[in-house]
């Protein structure tokens, strides 16, 4: 029996539980009399914050989880509003979403797609979550993302680089504000050519999974676009703990340049060890020898320590920016934890900010109201500048920070400084770029 | 009654009810008490304990009876979740089809591991069938998912996309895989004063298969061949040199507890339409055995509890958070309040790691049989009371033991 | 040629580490007959012993420098470590360079007494339960272990790094006759290589040269007879679990400046180090030191990228698929006593 996809689709629109309710009797649809998915009938909302609490990121998930609970705050009326007085919307009145009190479940991802996906069900099926955010890898928001498609909740991606998020496996009720792997290498490009030269031979260690790859495909395709050669791309296995046998045959193998396409623990130890092998001291092809990061954040910048001064990377925002949504919001997360934020907690305060006011705007909290009102949203005054969400792709785009490691900290957060802050124009790709290709956005569900 | 004695008819009776009831069971508490954060019965988690129940009622026929400690059983369900999930990928959303395919694919994948690692016993066995698994792992994680030839999907998981074949899906189906037109995800709601209680279709579906497995369990167990895999446990070289080769058995218990595994990951995918590496890893595979040791290893109800036990622990006590001890604690005076956030948030959320280690530990100190022993003691317990109050009733039943 | 040797020295370098944790771990097996699921734990223990020591050393006071401002704006508080001001800055900043190498003597005795309390605490208890019950119950321990490390140290790595004199790389091409940049290796990995050297031919000499070592070999062999002499042979094995603590932990205190110390080290290396302890054979000190280095080496030969292009994913597999074909051509691994560990 053959089938078109538009038409699967429209069963899709209707709703996936809707679907079966044509074979059954009604009794077997959730709560048939709601209008969409986990609708709020009394005075809360309630959002589900599905971040990693155990495992290697589990220090990142904490961050988030911190963020969270500030934006909570704000959202409620609470605290100095942080952020919320930057926004260019003005639909957010201090008074939860929609005059309903914010209230949050929190639940573990442990950075596996099978355990994030279990306790995002369980926001859904049990505390009647309206929306998921969150997690600390790629391959857990691509799980989460399908999952909150079936089952007609709205996912806000927390960080997650990987081109595929918003490529191949995008989807109708997923948004993601964080940067990716295409971004980074676009606005890291042109800083490699301007610090490094043109005639560089770059060599690639690669995290042997979906994000390493495209994070490898983009940052090969951005430099080779500027002259340099490629001489090698290794991939190393996700569990390696030691990059040594790895990290050896860089120095003869003709190469110049070793770019590291790794993250968190990994991240740490591969730099690491290439610094301890001396990759740094040496001059090879009459040049010295660089390494690049190209994804960069300051947890993990902390975990590297020294071995960080001074190499290049990007990142999607950096407590030292300074303008005034920077300042509010590094204020009011700084004056109730006591240190800055990091990237991770950028991302998903300004997700839930996000999320809130789209629900106020569009005055409801159906998951395609919700989408709807994120489509194509311009905004600025969330710590990076004029930001679009793109309606082809559900991806924000704006500007792009480039990093260095830098040489003479003045605190234990002081870890790096803003080389250039690329302009979104220059990260911006066409939707149907060959690297983002294969996916269908599809239709948002609303769930019952 | 089914060919089994009135003890063992007892327990599946009591087995039956425990699956079907579930949903009331497991939901104690109102909705919207503060106790409700402790009520277990929605779709997904009880899902969960019945496909792990099944796999952990598996391991056990290999473990309980035989003594063979596999770690690598772990990679029996991911395959069995893979099988599925291509099945509803090329085929259908049908739920049937993808489980028998899983149950049949793990069986020849555990046949042709069993057979070689069974050449060895004792530790040498455990680390041969460790390695098999974590090969398989590594291989689903990255090699098996390049562009070129991608099997599982890597780190992302395989999931259904859109422009999949699927010859045999129609419009009138939902999208979602389902029995025959029943998607797994069919829930109905049961609002009675304060509590709500789910009825799920996906988990009826696998309590029914459940109370069939562990019917087969419980023949095998009472069956001869359930006798010659004790007798390997007990002494395997007496066995051998009055001639008999155990290994067919040994074999064929490995392979049925293979199957078993695959159900339970067929059934997992069957629930929720994506399979995960990780499914595989030999954490995986240690899962299983801590939920069979826990809860008692070659008892039969043991390993059921044993997986609600680590399922509870893993999805119930992660999400408690600050905010809600807060509002447990809410009636103390500020001061105490806070201390006691503070004592009890080293346990919770992050800390349910920690939770569970110390109940590991506690079990094994205390509870040499595990789960089931402290059933027994209980109910020892509470006989010797009653016992006590009513001295020659107890005297009296005595002899019916 | 330099690539090859080059190979070898990375497979020495992470079979230091293999054969030492392998080491304790059949330290444990072949005297207390005790399967340790918390023996990655203790590494992982060993390696935040230096962190500890680190941070102890950088303990500080806190001065407000109103001419700085902290992230906040508010004045920038300067931490000074009292050591520094104790010792003056520049012998107290020599002592935090050797954090590490200090850790080494600060770390022995913890390991020590974490073994002992170890084995008369708990371990103790187990020795006549079925192995699977020593396996949860130390599975227990090592999740107990780590979680408490993760509450007070954070799930990040954290840097320990070697002394400044000792953090760079040599040429060692250079000193054998090869071109410049041909075989750089890093000073810390060879002390690394040459220390673990030193620890094992030590618990060697230890075991083979002493009276007490010559009792606990005999308890080894036949636990029962040397009973029956009068010699109080399970004070001797507590001992034991002791010092295989120890190892492990100096395995950690070392491994911090090659990569960071985090919490679920230990688990990194738990099933690795299994997986050498039973190629090498059960019971067999000299087995598990064999294939802690035979594996090291195979595993920095896989991954490069010679290996790598022929058969795809064999980095990712090899030390898996060694173990299989050691354990069906040799039953009982490189140097397995028989009956050891096979019921």
């Amino acid at each position: 029996m053959t089938k078109t996809t538009v038409t699967r689709r429209g069963v899709l629109k209707s709703g996936a539980t809707a679907g079966a309710g044509l074979a059954l009797p009604t009794i077997f649809t959730a709560s048939s009399a709601a209008a969409y998915m986990n609708e709020p009938t009394g005075g809360t909302v309630t959002l589900g914050f599905n971040v990693p609490q155990t495992g290697p990121y589990a220090d990142e998930g904490a961050d988030e989880l911190r963020a969270y609970e500030l934006a909570v705050e704000h959202l409620n009326g609470g605290g100095d509003g942080g952020m919320m007085n930057t926004f260019s919307s003005k639909a957010l009145q201090g008074n939860g979403i929609l005059g309903k009190k914010v209230q949050f479940v929190t639940g573990d991802t442990q950075t596996k797609s099978d355990a994030a996906r279990a306790s995002a069900k369980s926001m859904i099926e049990k505390d009647g979550a309206i929306m998921i955010t969150g997690g600390s890898s790629s391959g857990v928001a691509i799980a989460v993302q399908g999952l909150c498609q079936e089952a007609g909740v709205i996912f806000m991606a927390g960080l997650t680089h990987s081109n595929d998020t918003t490529g191949k496996d995008k989807k109708a009720n997923g948004f993601r504000h964080f940067f990716n792997a295409y971004m980074s290498g676009a606005a890291l490009a042109p800083v490699l050519a301007a610090q490094y030269g043109t005639d560089r031979k770059a060599y690639h260690l690669t995290a042997d999974y979906t994000w390493g790859w495209t994070q490898e495909e983009s940052i090969k395709a951005a430099t080779e676009a500027l002259g340099w050669q490629t001489v090698n791309t290794v991939k190393t296995p996700l569990a390696a703990t030691d990059f040594s046998s790895y990290i050896a045959p860089v120095l003869n193998s003709g190469a110049d340049v070793l770019i590291l396409n790794h993250y968190g623990g990994n991240m740490v130890n591969s730099l690491t060890n290439a610094v301890q092998f001396g990759l740094r001291d040496k001059m090879v092809n009459g040049k010295h020898f660089e390494i690049v990061v190209p994804l960069y954040s300051r947890l993990m910048a902390k975990g590297a320590g020294e071995n960080v001064k001074g190499i290049l990377g990007s990142t999607n925002w950096h407590w030292s920016l300074q303008d005034d949504a920077s300042k509010a919001f590094v204020k009011s997360f700084g004056t109730k934890y006591g240190f800055p934020p990091s990237q991770a907690a950028h991302t998903v305060y300004c997700q839930t900010l996000l999320y809130a006011d789209a629900c106020e705007r569009a005055g409801t909290f159906n998951p395609c109201g919700v989408a709807q009102a994120l489509e194509g949203f311009e905004f600025d005054g969330l710590g990076n500048g004029k930001t679009l969400y793109r309606a082809a792709d559900h991806q924000c785009f704006k500007d792009v920070l480039v990093v260095r490691g830098k040489e003479n900290p003045t605190s234990e957060f002081d870890l790096l400084e803003v080389v250039e802050v690329t302009p979104a124009g220059q990260v911006t790709y066409p939707p149907d770029h060959p690297m983002f290709s294969g996916g269908m956005l599809g239709t948002c569900n609303a769930g019952a | 009654m089914l060919g089994l004695d009135k003890k063992d008819t007892t327990l599946l009776i009591i087995v039956a009810l425990l699956t079907l009831g579930a949903p009331f069971i497991l939901n104690p508490f109102p909705a919207d008490s503060a106790m409700a954060q402790f009520n277990a019965g929605y779709p997904d988690l009880m899902q969960r304990f019945v496909i792990f129940g099944i796999f952990a009622i598996g391991f056990n026929i290999l473990f309980g009876l035989t003594g063979y400690l596999s770690f690598g059983h772990a990679a029996f369900l991911g395959v069995g979740s893979y099988s599925a999930v291509w099945i509803f990928k090329l085929f259908t959303y049908n739920v049937l089809p993808a489980v028998a395919l899983s149950v049949v694919v793990a069986g020849l994948f555990s046949l042709l591991m069993g057979f070689v690692s069974l050449r060895r016993s004792g530790i040498y066995f455990s680390i041969l069938t460790l390695a098999f698994a974590q090969m398989s792992f590594a291989l689903a994680y990255s090699v098996l998912s390049n562009p070129r030839f991608n099997l599982t999907n890597g780190e992302t998981g395989l999931q259904v996309y859109a422009d999949d074949p699927q010859l045999f899906h129609s419009d009138r189906l939902p999208d979602l895989p389902h029995l025959f037109g029943l998607s797994m995800r069919a829930t109905y709601r049961l609002d009675l004063g304060g509590w709500s209680f789910d009825f799920n279709a996906g988990y009826y579906l696998c309590a029914v298969v459940l109370m069939a497995v562990f019917y087969l369990a419980i023949r095998i167990f009472r069956s001869p061949f359930g006798m010659m895999l004790r007798a390997v446990k007990s002494n395997q070289q007496r066995m051998n040199y009055t001639g008999l080769n155990t290994r067919p058995y040994t074999l064929a218990a490995f392979v049925i507890s293979g199957m078993y595994a695959g159900l339970a990951g067929g059934l997992m995918a069957a629930m929720d339409p994506l399979a995960g590496a990780e499914r595989m890893q030999w954490t995986a595979s240690g899962e299983v055995v801590l939920m069979t040791i826990l809860g008692g290893t070659g008892t039969l109800i043991g390993p059921v509890l044993g997986a609600g036990f680590i399922k509870y622990f893993e999805n119930i006590f992660s999400k408690i958070n600050d905010n809600v001890l807060h509002g447990w604690f809410g009636f103390l005076p500020d001061g105490l309040e806070d201390a006691m956030v503070f004592l009890v948030h080293p346990f919770i959320g992050k800390g349910w790691h920690l939770t569970l280690g110390i109940l590991f530990m506690l079990v094994v100190i205390f509870l040499p049989g595990g789960l089931v022993e402290g059933g027994q003691r209980l109910g020892r317990w509470i006989r010797r009371r009653r016992g006590g109050k009513d001295g020659e009733a107890q005297r009296k039943t005595e002899p019916a033991e | 040629m330099d690539a090859f040797l080059l190979q070898i020295l990375n497979g020495l370098d992470k079979g230091s580490a293999y054969a030492l944790i392998a080491l304790g771990l059949t330290l444990i097996f072949g005297t207390l007959g005790v399967v340790n699921f918390a023996h990655g734990a203790l590494f992982m223990i060993g390696a935040f012993c230096a962190v500890t020591l680190q941070r102890l050393f950088t303990l500080s006071f806190e001065t407000i420098d109103p001419t700085r401002t902290d992230f906040l704006g508010n004045p920038m508080k300067v931490k000074t470590p009292y050591i520094e001001s104790w010792f003056g800055p520049d012998i107290g900043a020599a002592i935090i360079d050797w954090s590490v190498p200090l850790a080494v003597l600060f770390s022995i005795p913890i390991m020590l007494g974490i073994g002992y309390a170890m084995e008369r605490g708990l371990i103790k208890h187990f020795y006549k339960r079925p192995h699977a019950d020593q396996i949860l119950v130390t599975f227990g321990l090592a999740i107990v272990l780590q979680e408490v490390v993760k509450y007070f140290f954070g799930a990040n790595p954290i840097q320990t790094p070697a002394p400044a004199a000792l953090r760079g790389s040599v040429d060692l091409g250079q000193m054998i006759g090869f071109q410049a940049n041909a075989i750089i290796y890093p000073i810390w990995r060879l002390v690394y290589f040459f220390f673990a050297a030193g620890v094992i031919a030590a618990v060697f000499a230890f075991l083979q040269f002493t009276t007490f070592g010559m009792v606990v070999r005999a308890g080894m062999a036949d636990r029962e007879t040397v009973g029956l002499l009068g010699i109080n042979i399970d004070r001797r094995f507590t001992i034991m679990f002791g010092i295989a603590a120890a190892v492990a932990g100096l395995a950690g205190v070392m491994y911090g400046p090659l990569n960071p110390p985090n919490y679920h080290m230990g688990m990194d290396f738990l099933v690795l180090s299994f997986v050498v302890v039973v190629v090498g054979g059960m019971g067999s000190l000299p087995g598990a030191v064999l294939a802690g280095f035979l594996l090291g080496v195979l595993e920095s030969f896989a991954s490069t990228t010679w290996a790598t292009t022929t058969i795809p994913g064999i980095n990712q597999i090899i030390i898996y698929l060694v173990a299989i074909i050691i354990l069906l051509t040799r039953p009982r691994g490189l140097m397995g006593r028989k009956g050891v560990m096979e019921d």
